[in-house]
C-alpha cells in the first residue's frame, strides 16, 4: 500500500491534510471550549455556498470563498455576543441559509452535480497544484499567529471578562480567533467536505480533554491526535477507496472511544 | 502627601444601566489608597452592574470613573464571578495564575522569567504552590478562589476589583477568604472593591461601605454605616 505516496495528488493531499489538521486541532481546542463547536458546520456550508457562486461564475474557488467565510465567521461570533439570537441558532440559521443559496444556486448549472458531491463530502483529488501553495502559506500562517498569540488566546478562552478588565483586547483575539477558524475551515472542507468538516474541529479536542488536564497537554495531544488521525484515515480511505473525509472522521470516532476508555479505566482505578 | 496624591479612583454621578434602563442612579464616590470598599445591597440592586462599569467591561450611561495619573487599566486586578465554562476547562493552575500577568507582557507572546517568578510568589503566599500542577476543575471552591484571586494579584496589586468572591463557599472557607483578602489589603496596602451580599463580614473587615438600592442610600466609613439608620437595618435584617 505504500506506493500511493508515489502519486503526486496523494502527497498534495498528505502535505495539505496535515497542515489543516494540525490548524483544526489547535483551533477546536478553544472552540469547544468556548461552546462554539458547530461553528464549523454552519462555516462549511457557507464555503458550500460561496463556491457554488464560485463554480457557476467560473472564479477560483479558494479565493472566493476564504473573504466570505471570514466574514460569516466574525459576524456569528458577534451576533452570539451581543443580540437576541443565541450561538447556537445563529449557526443553525447562517448554516441551513447558506445551504440553501448554495444548493439553489448551483442548481442554476446543470452537469455539475460531481462538484456538489465533492464539496460536500470532500475529495483527495480536490487539492491541485496551484491550491498547495495557497493551503500551505495559509495554514502555516494560521499555525503562526496561533503559536504567538497563544497565551492571549488562552486567557480569552478561560476568562474573557477578566482579559478585558485587565487591559487585553479580547476583541481583537476573538476575532483573530474567528478569522483562523475560517480559514482552516475552507482549507480542509474540500477534502474532508463541508458535512464533515466540523469534526476535524471537535473530536480532536473532546479526546484529549478526556486524559489530559493542563491546557498545554490537551493542546499537544489534541495536535497529535489530529495528525495521526489524518494520516491512518487517508491510508485506510487509499487501500479501500473509501472517502477520505469518512475515513478521517471514523478514524477520530475511534480514538475517541480509546480515549473515553481509558479516561473510565483510569477513574475507577483510583475509585478501588 | 497630599489628599489629591493618594486618590487612587473617583467616580462622579455614574448612571448605570443596560440598553434604556438604569439600574443604578448617581453614583459618586472616590477612593484612596488602601481603601477597603464594600459594596453591599439586596439582590438586584445594581452592585454587580457597578463592579462591571468599574472593571470597563461596560460602559456607564453617563457620568465618569478616573483613574489616578499614571493608573491605567492595566493596573487593576480583577476576580470576576465564575463562569459555566470554567468548570469543564482544562487548565493547570499554574497556566491560570500565570495568565495574571499577560497584561504586563506588552508584546511578548511568551512569559518571562519575572512573570513566573511574579506567578509562583502569589501562589506560595495564597497557599497554592502544591497544587500549582493540579487541574484547575478539580480543585474545591475554596481552591479556585484562591487560585483567581492569586491570578488577579499577578495582574495588579494597586487595584484589586471583587465580584462576590465567596459566593457558594461554607462558612469555613468563606472566611478564609476574607481572611486572605483582608491581609492584602493589610499587608500591600492594595485598594480593594468588593461586592457582597454578606453584610456582617462586610463591616468587619471593609473600612469604607456602600449600600446601593438602585440609588446610593449610603456611602461612607464603615464606623458611620452601622449606627446609620439604614446600615442598622439591613445589617439587622
Amino acid at each position: 500500500m505504500w506506493e500511493m505516496f508515489s502519486y503526486p495528488f496523494i502527497i498534495r493531499a498528505l502535505v495539505v491534510g496535515i497542515l489543516v489538521s494540525l490548524c483544526s486541532a489547535l483551533l477546536g481546542v478553544n472552540l469547544v471550549l468556548k461552546r462554539y463547536s458547530m461553528i464549523g458546520d454552519g462555516l462549511s456550508h457557507v464555503a458550500f455556498s460561496a463556491m457554488a457562486v464560485a463554480t457557476v461564475m467560473n472564479w477560483a474557488p479558494l479565493w472566493v470563498a476564504i473573504p466570505v467565510v471570514i466574514a460569516a465567521s466574525i459576524l456569528l461570533l458577534r451576533l452570539s455576543a451581543n443580540s437576541r439570537i443565541k450561538g447556537d441558532s445563529a449557526i443553525a440559521l447562517v448554516s441551513t441559509g447558506a445551504l440553501a443559496v448554495g444548493v439553489f444556486i448551483i442548481s442554476m448549472k446543470s452537469g455539475i452535480n460531481t462538484d456538489i458531491n465533492n464539496y460536500m463530502f470532500g475529495s483527495v483529488l480536490a487539492i491541485s497544484k496551484s491550491d498547495v501553495a495557497l493551503s500551505v502559506g495559509l495554514s502555516l500562517a494560521v499555525l503562526a499567529l496561533y503559536v504567538v498569540f497563544y497565551n492571549k488566546i488562552f486567557a480569552v478562552t478561560f476568562d474573557e471578562p477578566f482579559a478585558r478588565a485587565t487591559g487585553i483586547r479580547a476583541g481583537f483575539y476573538n476575532m483573530l480567533i474567528a478569522v483562523l477558524t475560517a480559514v482552516t475551515i475552507v482549507l480542509g472542507m474540500r477534502m474532508i467536505g463541508a458535512l464533515l468538516i466540523s469534526s476535524l474541529i471537535i473530536f480532536p479536542a473532546m479526546s484529549s480533554m478526556r486524559v489530559f488536564k493542563s491546557f498545554r497537554n490537551v493542546i499537544i495531544c489534541s495536535a497529535v491526535i489530529s495528525v495521526v488521525c489524518f494520516f491512518t484515515g487517508l491510508m485506510v480511505s487509499y487501500q479501500y477507496s473509501a472517502p477520505t473525509g469518512a475515513s478521517v472522521v471514523i478514524i477520530n470516532l475511534v480514538v475517541f472511544a480509546v480515549f473515553c476508555a481509558v479516561d473510565w479505566v483510569r477513574a475507577n482505578v483510583k475509585h478501588n | 502627601m497630599t489628599q489629591k496624591e493618594k486618590k487612587l479612583l473617583s467616580c462622579s454621578h455614574l448612571n448605570i444601566g443596560y440598553e434604556n434602563q438604569t439600574v443604578l442612579e448617581d453614583v459618586s464616590f472616590d477612593l484612596t489608597r488602601g481603601d477597603y470598599l464594600c459594596v453591599v445591597g439586596e439582590n438586584g440592586a445594581g452592585k454587580s452592574t457597578l463592579i462591571k462599569c468599574l472593571a470597563g467591561l461596560m460602559k456607564p450611561m453617563s457620568g465618569s470613573i478616573a483613574l489616578a495619573k499614571g493608573l491605567s487599566r492595566r493596573d487593576v486586578g480583577y476576580l470576576p464571578q465564575q463562569t459555566a465554562i470554567q468548570r469543564d476547562f482544562p487548565a493547570s493552575v499554574r497556566e491560570v495564575v500565570l495568565s495574571g500577568c499577560l497584561n504586563n507582557s506588552r508584546l511578548l507572546p511568551f512569559y518571562t522569567k519575572e512573570d513566573k517568578a511574579r506567578a509562583a510568589k502569589f501562589m506560595a503566599e495564597l497557599g497554592i504552590d502544591d497544587i500549582s500542577e493540579r487541574s484547575y476543575r478539580e480543585l474545591s471552591g475554596g481552591q479556585q478562589q484562591r487560585v483567581l484571586l492569586a491570578r488577579a494579584l499577578c495582574a495588579s496589586r494597586k487595584l484589586l476589583i471583587l465580584d462576590e468572591p465567596v459566593t457558594g463557599l461554607d462558612p469555613i472557607v468563606t472566611a478564609e477568604i476574607y481572611e486572605i483578602i483582608k491581609e492584602i489589603n493589610r499587608r500591600h496596602h492594595t485598594t480593594i472593591i468588593m461586592v457582597s451580599h454578606d453584610v456582617k463580614t462586610a463591616v468587619k473587615s471593609a473600612n469604607r461601605i456602600l449600600h446601593v438600592k438602585n440609588t446610593v442610600q449610603f456611602c461612607g466609613k464603615t464606623e458611620d454605616y452601622v449606627k446609620s439608620a439604614v446600615g442598622r437595618a439591613f445589617i439587622g435584617g
